[in-house]
């Protein structure tokens, strides 16, 4: 019964989406008042109506209502609590509803928001609105989360074990608060071309930035998952999924940067908009790349060949209508305002240059392979190596050029002041660069490198933050999001130089030593969980003679879904991680066991978090100069500070 | 306006050689490090030379696996017509079963064995990778529903 009236609220839903789009784009016309209201009133009821589908998905899950075909598949009665609402975007057809929630909740942002003209925001919201259809349309059709069984099943088949867990419950949510989220910014940029109106990016800010701060929370969650949960100590594997998110990531990036100039000084109009066409563009490949089944991995549900291809033409006539809007009206726009080759804008250009650059090396090498396989069946992998040749040097040229864009003034700045300005942080990158030669090793060229770099880029952002001292809290967004960008390099930098490995198959009592510690493995004994069986290791930390802390990783069995998962133990200081993870039964009450000790390790997250920290406090800014503004639309004085 | 022209035709000639720069790079990141997947009949047939990074994928061959006094593993990957020795230091996934697919990273040695730097995991008893099922129809062992 329930279940009917998920169906009966989707249907609403994408009635509400049409009405959605058809009232915003009219309202973007000049004398359309009735239209605009009932746009508004529309992306409201949009979000009301898929709330309630979702809320009815999860309430199946949670009662363990099996009747009905997706919930029969993916839930459990024994699953832990958290994990049967997690289980509701642990499958294909739950989170593509989960993703519509974001684009709803996105929609209603902008509606309740309403930021820049009215005729802007009707023709945003018709955007929006067409997009939703489109997908809603999709869930109908090809992924419907409340298809019944007949007969009931006894049981639900389970959620694939990789995904209970508390990280990756709340990894997907807020990768597409990101990632969806990019698609405020494009219908923004849509609605800008149709409507010609110039200050969409600055209306569009607070969206891009919410969008961004969540991606980057989601990318590092993500990373943080795979980290602990996948039994190797890495925390990016150049993943085809990895990648689809880190895309987006790049481009919004780009966009965040671009916006600001276009903003602050009238630079970059026509290249803003692409760039926030491209971003959700990205996003729209990458979700296309995860749910069609296309890639085989732990993130592809379905392979059902109807989905992909549906998917295919949605994502096609998203972006080739938007490119198609871009090259009709773009010329119409105003050029961009002028500015010296010296000058923030020109950093800006760079910054730009360099993050799209290493996004389409991302791009290639994600692409090549499916492309290849599609046109005669070769069947290859890009792997690290790929990244490391051509990501890796661009991206680290980017981070050598970040510090001068704040010390760099609008139009036309002087470059000697600006390196004068930075002296100490480049003092303080030499004094890193000899500290990792002097003290420590192995000392390559690339870690003592990477060091300096990570102390230039903090140096400059704590100099930022001095010559900034006594401003509001959104003054120093840009500092800690550079400064989160230096700490995360250190960790990389540490964990790929310095980590210490050890692969060994011990008997109970045997004792090993890797990097600075001693373990002694104690046997291995059978625990049952609440929906699993596990292999438990018992592993002693060693501090002379003495038991200093007992490590336990497992190797659980999932009976219910037949796949099985390992559960690694960690030991961290917040400078060094020890990580254990359990190997194979080698008879005998030997185990294979692997250790790792990561220094700097914890870093890597800590820098995503100082990243959306800075992402934060720029949007607090927003949030406060909007109240203290009596009209959204009135020039951008206040922010002239910056 | 003369000035401006100036300026964009800088930008656009800027971007121009940032983008073949880029291309450049990749075209030579992709030629340098694309592995190639075979099977154990590709090997058979020679195409693959040693110290060549490759994925090698088919079903871990019935009675083959051996373990040594370390961590070491020795076992064989066969496409039910021809198969391939191969050598493994690690950490095995759990789910490594005599008679089940695998999905292996590395090299052939100038003995003809497979040095493994990687067993891919496998986290689902009833999941085959789709490059080993291509294999297997390839090699013609493959019969629908059989997994």
């Amino acid at each position: 019964m329930i279940g009917e009236l998920g169906q009966v609220s989707l249907c609403f839903a994408l009635a509400l989406s049409l009405v959605l789009a058809a009232s915003g784009l009219m309202g973007a016309r000049v004398s359309n008042t009735v239209a605009r209201t009932v746009a508004t009133s529309s992306a409201m009821g949009l979000l009301v109506f898929v709330s309630l589908a979702f809320g009815v998905l999860t309430y199946a899950f949670v009662v363990s209502d099996v009747a009905g075909a997706l919930v029969a598949e993916h839930s459990h009665t024994l699953k832990p609590l958290v994990y049967k609402i997690s289980g509701v975007w642990g499958n294909h057809e739950g989170s593509m509803l989960l993703w519509v929630l974001v684009l709803a909740l996105y929609a209603a942002m902008v509606a309740g928001l309403k930021r820049g003209g009215e005729r802007l925001t009707s023709a945003a919201l018709g955007v929006q609105g067409l997009v939703a259809a489109a997908f809603l349309l999709f869930i109908l059709f090809t992924s419907n989360p409340f298809l019944r069984l007949d007969p009931a099943p006894f049981e639900g088949a389970g959620l694939t074990p990789l995904l209970q867990d508390p990280g990756l419950a709340m990894h997907p949510p807020m990768l597409y608060a990101g990632y969806v989220g990019l698609s405020a910014a494009f219908s923004y940029a849509a609605a800008a071309l149709m409507v010609g109106e110039q200050g969409w990016a600055r209306a569009a800010r607070p969206l891009m930035l919410i969008a961004w701060i969540a991606l980057t929370c989601g990318i590092a969650l993500g990373s943080w998952w795979a980290y602990y949960e996948l039994g190797w100590g890495g925390f990016w594997g150049w993943d085809p999924v990895e990648n689809a998110s880190l895309m987006p990531w790049l481009i919004a990036t780009a966009l965040l940067h671009s916006a600001l100039a276009t903003e602050k000084s009238g630079a970059f109009r026509t290249w803003t908009l692409l760039l926030a066409i491209a971003g959700f563009s990205l996003s729209l490949i990458g979700t296309f790349l995860v749910r069609s089944g296309v890639l085989s991995s732990v993130h592809a549900f379905a392979s059902d060949p109807a989905r992909g291809f549906f998917m295919m033409v949605l994502i096609a006539l998203a972006i080739g209508g938007a490119l198609a809007l871009f090259a009709w009206r773009a010329p119409t726009l105003q050029g961009g305002a002028a500015f010296a080759p010296v000058s923030r804008e020109s950093a800006l250009v760079l910054n730009n240059v360099f993050l799209v650059a290493s996004c389409a090396c991302v791009f290639v090498g994600t692409l090549y392979p499916l492309v290849l396989d599609a046109i005669n069946g070769t069947k290859i992998t890009v792997g690290p190596p790929y990244y490391a040749l051509t990501f890796a040097p661009i991206f680290f040229a980017l981070l050598l050029l970040v510090p001068f864009g704040p010390v760099l003034g609008w139009k036309r700045a002087d470059l000697k002041a600006g390196w004068r300005a930075l002296y100490p942080a480049l003092g303080l990158a030499g004094v890193a660069a000899v500290a990792v030669l002097a003290i420590v090793s192995p000392r390559g060229l690339a870690v003592t490198g990477a060091f300096a770099v990570a102390a230039w880029l903090i140096g400059a952002s704590l100099l930022d933050i001095r010559r900034r001292k006594g401003a509001r809290a959104s003054a120093f967004a840009a500092a800690l999001a550079h400064a989160g960008l230096g700490i995360s390099l250190l960790g990389v930098a540490g964990t790929t130089a310095w980590r210490s490995e050890l692969l060994t198959v011990m008997a109970p009592g045997q004792t090993a030593i890797v990097g600075p510690y001693t373990l002694r493995f104690d046997g291995v004994t059978q625990e049952k969980g609440p929906n699993y069986v596990a292999d438990r290791a018992h592993v002693a930390l060693m501090d002379g003679g003495k038991v200093k802390a007992m490590l336990q990783p497992e190797n659980r069995f999932y009976p219910a879904e037949g796949q099985d998962m390992s559960d690694t133990a960690i030991r961290t200081t917040g400078l060094r991680d020890l990580y254990l993870a359990l190997g194979d039964d080698r008879g005998g009450g030997r185990y294979a066991l692997r250790a790792y000790v990561s220094p700097l390790a914890p870093l890597i997250w800590l820098g995503g978090l100082v990243m959306a920290l800075g992402g934060i406090l720029s949007l607090w800014g927003r949030i406060r100069v909007k109240e203290a503004e009596p009209k959204p639309a009135a020039p951008a004085v206040a922010l002239a500070a910056e | 306006m003369n000035a401006k022209k100036k300026r964009r035709l800088a930008f656009a000639a800027a971007l121009l050689a940032a983008g073949a720069a880029v291309a450049g790079v990749v075209v030579y990141g992709l030629g340098q490090n694309t592995m190639y997947f075979r099977s154990p009949s590709d090997v058979a047939a020679k195409m693959v030379s040693e110290g060549v990074a490759f994925r090698l994928g088919g079903l871990v061959e019935n009675g083959s696996v051996r373990h040594g006094a370390g961590a070491e593993i020795h076992f064989r990957v066969t496409d039910g017509k021809s198969s391939v020795p191969a050598d493994f230091n690690g950490v095995l996934p759990a789910l490594f079963r005599e008679g089940q697919g695998v999905v292996a990273t590395g090299r052939m040695d100038a003995r003809g064995t497979f040095v493994a730097n990687e067993v891919l995991a496998k986290h689902d008893e009833k999941y085959m990778p789709p490059e080993v099922v291509d294999a297997l129809k390839r090699s013609g062992r493959w019969q629908e529903g059989a997994r």
